[in-house]
């Protein structure tokens, strides 16, 4: 287990840094003097200039990536050049946001997608299966920022019950803030919950046409004992390797529905930034989303080794 | 792969399963549709969508106008065959791009194995890291908004899920009897890749292919709505919802189409999908 951990992380922070390095090499493909990109066509020699030695433009390509990294590793993103505050402030205030969405929707697609599921499964092929699954391929086809305007036109415009957009910060208490992220979680869950319910219901069919389970029937244990105990724990590794790769999707999607509900998260930080071409933000902003998504994959990847006991003696 | 069978024959069994298959049938209806509006919209559309006659602002569907029209009077029905064009154009290219990238490298990597396999594997686990949206962002803070970057964006992460089938694919038919026989014959990798295992692997690709063509057309209509895919004046899915959401309270039936033609295309291509994975797979079928 020991190794199998150790090459995991091994290959998680080499892809970091891969990764880092194509984020990096973008804003270095920027056709022309990203300062004087970002500063726009008025802009004077002298501010050009100063924003060049700024951002630490004057010196050789590999010792900026060096810089950059390593100022990225102890929590120095560097200053935003519109806000002229550093990044990591503006980040922080962000992600108190859009980190609260992401999670709430993958626990409430995870909480609605797999009983749907394991239930669909058990009742394979009779009625309830067939609304379940007709269900799922519908919600597979719904674009998470249309069905959004359809939350927004049917909860907060026609029936009042929650504001149709804005964010009221966490200061005020907990309960108007989570007001404020449950329609953009609702919106942003479900098309993951439809993929989810769908790969639970195949993953845990496959497993219930292997050997064992017909060994454990034969030796009479009940249907619903094989169902939870042996078939379930077995169809968990792609369930897993699903929700770590939906994590993905849905810190991508907060862009998206960040956006739609007008809340001050990364999504809104980094549509900002494009608009007035700072490019550190974008650059600090899509990092932190990679990283994290590389994160959670390697976490995916860990607690395979907990649900999978083969995995545990390698 | 089962050994030599008449073709007509084979032809004409694949033809009663199509007709057999449920999903397929109607993925398959549903997409000619939608593809046969996006094809007439060049030669014909009710009402040119450049034409703003705004004094017919955002009227509710009647015969005249059978969708409605936008606010800027141009007739809603005319602008979803249009964005049928640009959202199939978009995701096709993106679709191939993955395709003409990531399976000569899934292939490559099947018939190398050793570091080319493991290289190709960390670049997958490097592209995975940036979901179309995110890549989406960075050519657009760099290069400007428009449909050709968003076409980039969706290809890009294309290409890590073609490599990916292509590889597991060819994996699975490298160790086959027949592939010995042509590699004794003397057969290089390159001409047992391209006469054995594509051919075998084709299914699979097609199958992938129909996924990643509907997620290619959630994408940009994602990509549009947000600014970063196409460009007004020309109509698109998605900027079309966006021009919407600030009208809705008073003419929801603008948001309501072009929703429903996502909606009603991506469910037609993921019906396809599935069916033709049911048809072409016969294991999958069995466990259904």
């Amino acid at each position: 287990m020991t190794t199998y951990i150790l090459k995991r992380l091994g290959i998680g922070i080499l892809t970091l840094v891969f990764a880092s390095m194509i984020v990096f090499a973008v804003l270095e493909i920027v056709p022309g003097d990203p300062a004087r990109l970002m500063l726009g066509m008025n802009a004077t020699e002298d501010a050009i200039a100063a924003l060049r030695e700024q951002m630490g433009l004057n010196q050789p390509l590999a010792v900026r990536y060096i810089a950059w990294l390593g100022g990225f590793v102890v929590g120095d993103l560097g200053r935003s050049y519109t806000y002229s505050v550093p990044v990591l402030d503006l980040v922080a205030d962000r992600v108190a946001v859009s980190l609260p969405l992401a999670v709430i929707a993958l626990v409430l697609s995870t909480l609605v997608a797999v009983p749907v599921g394991i239930f669909s499964a058990a009742r394979r092929g009779r009625f309830a299966d067939t609304v379940a699954m007709g269900t799922a391929q519908l919600g597979v086809a719904v674009p998470n920022f249309w069905f959004a305007l359809i939350l927004v036109y049917i909860f907060a415009v026609w029936l009042r019950l929650v504001p149709a957009g804005g964010f009221p910060g966490w200061a005020g208490g907990a309960w108007p803030a989570l007001k404020a992220l449950i329609l953009p979680a609702i919106a942003l869950a479900l098309p993951q919950a439809a993929i989810l319910a769908r790969v639970t219901r195949s993953a845990l069919i496959e497993v219930m046409g292997e050997d064992f389970i017909r060994t454990a029937r034969a030796k009479g244990l009940p249907a619903g004992r094989v169902l939870w105990t042996h078939a379930l724990r077995n169809a968990l590794i792609p369930v897993l390797t699903i929700l770590g790769l939906q994590f993905a999707f849905l810190l991508a999607g907060t862009i998206i529905i960040e956006n739609v509900f007008y809340l001050p998260g990364l999504g809104r930080l980094v549509f900002q930034a494009i608009t007035q071409r700072d490019l550190i933000v974008v650059e600090s902003v899509v990092m932190l989303l990679v990283a994290s998504v590389i994160v959670v994959n390697l976490l995916v990847d860990l607690s395979y080794a907990a649900v999978d006991p083969r995995l545990r003696t390698r | 792969m089962n050994g030599p069978i008449d073709e007509a024959e084979s032809l004409r069994a694949l033809f009663v399963k199509a007709l057999a298959n449920r999903s397929f049938l109607t993925g398959l209806i549903i997409t000619s549709i939608i593809a046969a509006m996006a094809l007439v919209s060049y030669v014909w559309v009710p009402y040119d969508v450049t034409y703003l006659p705004v004094t017919n602002r955002m009227a509710t569907p009647s015969a005249e106008h059978l969708l409605g029209t936008d606010h800027f009077g141009r007739d809603i029905f005319s602008m979803i065959m249009v964005g049928a064009r640009n959202s199939i154009a978009v995701a096709f290219i993106a679709v191939a791009m993955g395709i003409s990238v990531g399976v000569p490298l899934g292939c490559w990597a099947a018939a190398r194995r050793g570091w080319v396999d493991e290289a190709l594997m960390r670049f997958n686990d490097v592209v995975f890291a940036f979901p179309a949206l995110l890549s989406a962002v960075m050519i657009t803070a760099i290069f400007g908004p428009g449909a050709v970057n968003a076409i980039i964006a969706i290809g890009i992460f294309n290409i890590p899920v073609f490599a990916r089938v292509a590889r597991a694919g060819a994996l699975s038919i490298w160790p086959r009897e027949y592939i010995l026989a042509a590699r004794t014959a003397g057969k290089s990798a390159t001409q047992i890749t391209v006469e054995h295992i594509l051919p075998n692997i084709a299914n699979l690709l097609l199958v992938q292919g129909t996924i990643q063509f509907a997620l290619g057309i959630l994408a940009e209509a994602g990509l549009s709505y947000v600014g970063l895919g196409t460009q007004p004046p020309m109509p698109s899915w998605g900027r079309m919802l966006f021009d919407a959401q600030t009208r809705m309270i008073v003419a929801p039936h603008l948001a309501i189409f072009p929703g429903l033609a996502i909606v009603v295309t991506v469910l037609g291509l993921n019906l396809l999908g599935d069916g033709l994975r049911d048809m072409l797979d016969p294991k999958l079928r069995r466990q259904r």
